[in-house]
């Protein structure tokens, strides 16, 4: 389980999140949604350790993120980065096994290639994929290997950061039936951030809607629709009317 | 404006460059730590040292032997002004070992692979790669900083007894081509003049300019400002920086060498 409890970070004199409590019980889908620079993003870095939080606290179990074993902590996760942030000097076999080449999950080449071939078919990409460059793959394709790296060890959490940005309505869909049967299948726990309500839809069990620093609304994906919040009605159905500035 | 106003402009100059100063003496000794501590990415190292010093090879290489080549022309004809013609050998040799070799086989590193490394992790940077290193539990100084500084600090003194070697043989090229120097007599003054402290001084600063050249590259890249634009101040400030501490550090490494 994942909990937030009055979590603020500042950027200079910019608030980006003001009080921030949010909890994921283990094994279900959480989905932040929101406006752009409302700090959905810097959320999961917080949660992560990229970004350090000027207050609050957030565990994960029970055990504090700042404290213990980085290593083993971070062992738990896999992200998928809204560009992808595949490593562009890398094949990508070895992007997908980055993490069983080195550290502590190290397994033989040999091996770690085929998990990652493995991978790569899991989510729907041939194995001649495998020998190519990032900068050789079209957005669905990069997006797809950025989603079996966070997938490659198996991880209990996964993070899933604007998973269709920027992707056909066909890639996108593909995309989100990727990202729930890999939940379900793993029984990982997940956190995806998306302005996409398709997406919100095919992923969520749970949704949380961030404005202006705190979490305005949460509730499960079925009640989303029937929640009377000004701020997720406005969201969810697009209006440029409502108690959200359109110019921000 | 306040009479004071120069003086807060000062002061505020001197504490932010005593701050930058700081921040690169800590980058570094943490990217020197991280050298020294496991795990090693013996993969990167291999690479760094392809990159840094096998690939600048040709770029060494030119400059070394234009170098040498036109030092001889000038020490020949300065030097017939007081009959001092015959020196070229030996004047060759010392210029391109204590001071030319190593300052312009810095100064082309810096061009070459300060500015290649500060562009490829700035762009790293903002497209969040260094992010997913972190997420892969790999510390980015470890995986992208030491193996490179590593790989300059051991093939950049390489480069230059290498560029030291091509620049006297552009003297000596130029001097028995076409100044009539006699080939065997010219190696011979040549390798009489050198004193091993002048190859030291050399090899040493080469070390010190590799540093330099891998550490500013880094700190820039890692400390890149975002998009494009980011990148390409991140990328100039780093050549900027690493061209003026190795034109500084020679100041000083000179002095410490050779000071009467």
């Amino acid at each position: 389980m994942i909990t937030l409890t009055g979590v603020q970070k500042s950027f200079g004199p910019k608030t980006v999140l003001r009080h921030v409590d949010l909890t994921v019980p283990r094994g279900t889908s959480m989905v932040i949604i929101g406006g752009s620079g409302t700090g959905k993003s810097v959320t999961l870095k917080c949660i992560l350790g990229l970004v350090e939080p000027d207050a609050g606290t957030i565990t994960v179990d029970g055990s504090d993120v700042h404290e213990g074993d980085r290593d083993a902590f971070l062992a738990r996760f896999g992200m998928l980065f809204q560009g992808g942030a595949l490593f562009d000097s890398l094949p990508v076999w070895q992007n997908v096994a980055f993490r069983l080449l080195r550290g502590a999950l190290k397994r033989p080449r040999a091996e770690a290639r085929e998990i990652a071939i493995e991978k790569l078919r899991r989510v729907g990409l041939t194995p001649d994929v495998a020998d190519a460059f990032p900068a050789e793959l079209s957005g669905g394709m990069q997006k797809r290997v950025g989603l079996a790296r966070a997938i490659a060890a198996d991880p209990e959490i996964i993070f899933f950061d604007e998973p269709t940005t920027g992707l056909d309505p066909i890639m996108a869909g593909v995309i989100n039936d990727l990202i729930r049967e890999i939940v379900t299948e793993m029984g990982a726990t997940a956190m995806t951030i998306t302005h996409d309500m398709s997406s919100v839809r095919a992923i969520a069990d749970h949704v949380a809607m961030l404005h202006d620093g705190v979490i305005k609304w949460t509730g499960p994906v079925a009640q989303m629709d029937a929640a009377e919040d000004p701020y997720l009605q406005q969201f969810i159905h697009g209006r440029a009317e409502g108690p959200i500035a359109a110019v921000r | 404006m306040s009479p004071a106003a120069p003086l807060a402009l000062l002061g505020r100059t001197v504490l932010g460059f005593l701050a930058a100063v700081g921040r690169v003496a800590l980058f570094a000794g943490d990217a020197l730590s991280h050298i020294l501590r496991p795990p090693f990415y013996g993969r990167e190292f291999l690479q760094a040292l392809l990159q840094i010093g096998w690939l600048s090879l040709p770029v060494v290489g030119l400059t070394a032997v234009f170098t040498g080549g036109a030092l001889a022309l000038q020490i020949y004809s300065g030097g017939a002004r007081f009959n001092a013609e015959a020196v070229v050998p030996q004047i060759v040799a010392i210029g391109m070992v204590r001071e030319l070799g190593p300052v312009l086989v810095g100064l082309m590193i810096a061009a070459r692979v300060t500015s290649s490394i500060a562009a490829e992790i700035a762009t790293m940077k903002v497209t969040e790669q260094i992010d997913a290193l972190v997420t892969l539990s790999t510390h980015p100084m470890k995986y992208l900083t030491a193996p490179r500084l590593l790989a300059a600090l051991i093939v950049v003194p390489l480069l230059v007894g290498i560029g030291d070697i091509i620049g006297i043989f552009g003297g000596y090229f130029v001097g028995t081509g076409s100044l009539g120097f006699n080939p065997a007599s010219y190696l011979k003054n040549t390798v009489d003049f050198l004193e091993p402290l002048d190859v030291i001084s050399s090899l040493v600063k080469g070390c010190a300019f590799g540093g330099i050249a891998a550490l500013m590259g880094c700190y820039y890249g890692m400390h890149s400002g975002r998009g494009a634009q980011g990148v390409g101040r991140a990328t100039k400030s780093s050549v900027e920086a690493a061209a003026v501490l190795i034109l500084a550090a020679n100041f000083l490494l000179t002095g410490v060498f050779f000071s009467v």
